[in-house]
């Protein structure tokens, strides 16, 4: 009796132990942040400017890191989103069996390169080709990372929007194919609107990976904190500039306390990001 | 009911748990700091590691009782490290500043300054820029923004690409304190994490210019240039070598330091003494940088 009691608390430990971290997480990234909102004061980081190492005067604003992220994953998610779908659809519906079973493993296989490589990568490869392309200065620009960020993506994007494809019910194809509709119609009018939600759920996921994402871009981008929407312009990202600077600041200075901030908001958006896929999936009957 | 119980308990281990993790936490930071093994750990800035790591290859074979460990970062990191108690030794491209002696009296540490090379930063363009001499002036307003085109130095019609390293960096501290008259980066500079990215992108894009610290240009001599300074507008342009550096000719040169912690183990006091005697400053020369003595 006292065994089954025991391995049912040890099971339980183990699987709140996540949520227990989350929270410790959280609660951390709280205390650390937090002295910044009374002294500079929040509005300090809604600054233009992010320079937090100067003799003149250090300022915390994270808006260019912020509008940095954002153009970089969006630049990514406007490639990401047609190859994937695509290629998810071509996989679900048209592949034959072979077909299949070369191109999973391979899209697999691309998840589980580590970032680092890929961020060599766009160094080496990726970075001369815009640069000859565009006939840039330099490489090093958004529209680089936004195109290594791509490759991270897919892997998950393709994956799950596959598996809502799927689970359309097999009876609306044999409907819409009786009614006399042609293949594509079949697809785009009847498959697709009804894989819609999991397909958004997956595109919630795939923007979630890139935002949060930080080597690869940390190694392109080229990392100055500019408010800018040019894709051929370098922008600094609040990952990378997280990563960059928490190594060298000293314990407790604004610093400190600001790039705190910049973790907090990067939490905030996964997390959204998370629960408006988990709600989309939800509300539609595709998960329970 | 039940689950209720179960909850706390589960509470309660946890609990435990971050008790243990504290108190063994607070025992090792205690153990580090007495040294009472022989092993010294180095961390700080990234120019010094191939110095520091040199020199504690050496000793360790005068001495095979002892343990060196060499880690980079940056130079505020190894600050950082040395204040936090989790390093014996910090290496440090800068002097430490006055936020951090301010921490450091906070802390009780007893910072001990020893100056123990010379390095010259060499500012190095890509070999098809034709512009081959920068007064200090030029310099500081390229690096803060105000020149964009070569052509205002009498250069090919390109943009300027700025490159710089990150601001973890204790170069990118000197370099912002003596040659911008501590003024800010031009915020198109392009921070680069690491030395070699910056010898890479110069090699690669005509318009770019960076500073890097003297032993690193040379390695690099046939992939990108290096450009001869004048301290002002009307004097004679210095290209960085160990003769210009040694005799202060060359403008954008600085000590590198290592600090220790005055109180901590005397296995690092006998490292420093090693670093400033004959056979460590002859390492200096080897390495690429100028010696003290």
């Amino acid at each position: 009796m006292w065994k089954d009691k025991a391995m049912r608390l040890l099971m339980l430990s183990a699987a709140s132990t996540s949520i227990f971290l989350v929270a410790l997480i959280f609660i951390f990234l709280v205390k650390e942040a937090a002295p910044f909102a009374l002294k500079p004061g929040l509005d300090a980081l809604f600054d233009r400017q992010w320079i937090p190492v100067s003799f003149v005067q250090e300022r915390y604003g994270i808006l260019p890191l912020v509008t940095g992220s954002a153009l970089v994953t969006g630049l990514s998610m406007l490639f990401t989103i047609p190859l994937s779908v695509l290629g998810a659809i071509y996989i679900a519906e048209i592949a034959s069996p072979v077909e299949r079973e070369i191109l999973k493993p391979f899209i697999e296989l691309l998840a589980s390169i580590p970032s680092v490589v890929l961020g060599f990568f766009g160094l080496v490869v990726l970075a001369p080709l815009i640069k000859s392309l565009f006939g840039l200065g330099t490489g090093l620009s958004a529209l680089t990372g936004a195109l290594l960020l791509t490759l991270m993506a897919i892997p998950t994007v393709i994956t799950l929007s596959e598996d809502a494809i799927m689970s359309v019910p097999r009876a609306y194809k044999d409907a819409s194919r009786a009614l006399g509709a042609s293949d594509l119609q079949t697809i785009f009018q009847v498959i697709i609107p009804a894989a819609l939600p999991g397909i958004i759920a997956a595109i919630m996921l795939g923007v979630g990976r890139v935002v949060g994402e930080t080597m690869a871009v940390l190694m392109v981008t080229g990392n100055s904190a500019l408010m800018t929407w040019s894709p051929l312009a370098p922008v600094r990202t609040m990952t990378a500039t997280i990563a960059a600077e928490m190594g060298e600041v000293s314990f407790g200075s604004l610093h400190y306390q600001a790039l705190f901030w910049i973790g907090l908001v990067l939490l905030a958006v996964t997390f959204l990001l998370n629960i408006i896929a988990q709600r989309v999936l939800v509300r539609y009957g595709m998960m329970k | 009911m039940i689950s209720k119980r179960i909850f706390s308990w589960i509470a309660v281990f946890f609990l435990l748990l971050l008790q243990v993790s504290c108190d063994s936490g607070g025992k090792d930071s205690a153990t580090s700091q007495s040294g009472s093994q022989k092993s010294i750990s180095i961390k700080g800035s990234d120019t010094m590691v191939h110095l520091t790591s040199s020199w504690a290859e050496q000793y360790m074979g005068q001495h095979p009782d002892a343990q060196i460990s060499v880690t980079g970062g940056g130079s505020g990191t190894g600050i950082a490290a040395l204040l936090n108690g989790t390093t014996d030794i910090c290496a440090s491209s800068r002097e430490i500043q006055g936020k951090e002696k301010e921490l450091a009296a906070q802390k009780k540490i007893d910072l001990v300054e020893y100056a123990v090379a010379r390095d010259g930063l060499a500012i190095i363009v890509n070999p098809a820029n034709s512009v081959t001499e920068l007064s200090m002036e030029q310099l500081r307003k390229i690096f803060i923004g105000e020149y964009t085109n070569w052509q205002e130095m009498g250069g090919p019609d390109l943009p300027i690409i700025v490159l710089s390293r990150e601001s973890s960096s204790g170069t990118f501290v000197f370099f912002q304190e003596h040659v911008l008259k501590k003024a800010d980066y031009t915020p198109k500079a392009r921070l680069l994490a690491g030395t070699s990215a910056l010898v890479q992108s110069v090699a690669s894009d005509k318009g770019a210019i960076a500073y890097v610290g003297l032993a690193f240009a040379l390695e690099a001599k046939a992939t990108v240039k290096m450009v001869g300074v004048k301290s002002a507008d009307d004097a004679a342009a210095v290209l960085p070598s160990d003769e210009t550096v040694r005799a202060g000719h060359y403008p954008v040169a600085r000590p590198l330091y290592l600090y220790t912690n005055g109180t901590s183990s005397p296995e690092a006091k006998a490292f420093v003494d090693f670093c400033l005697s004959e056979a460590g400053q002859k390492i200096v020369t080897e390495t690429g940088y100028i010696s003290v003595k």
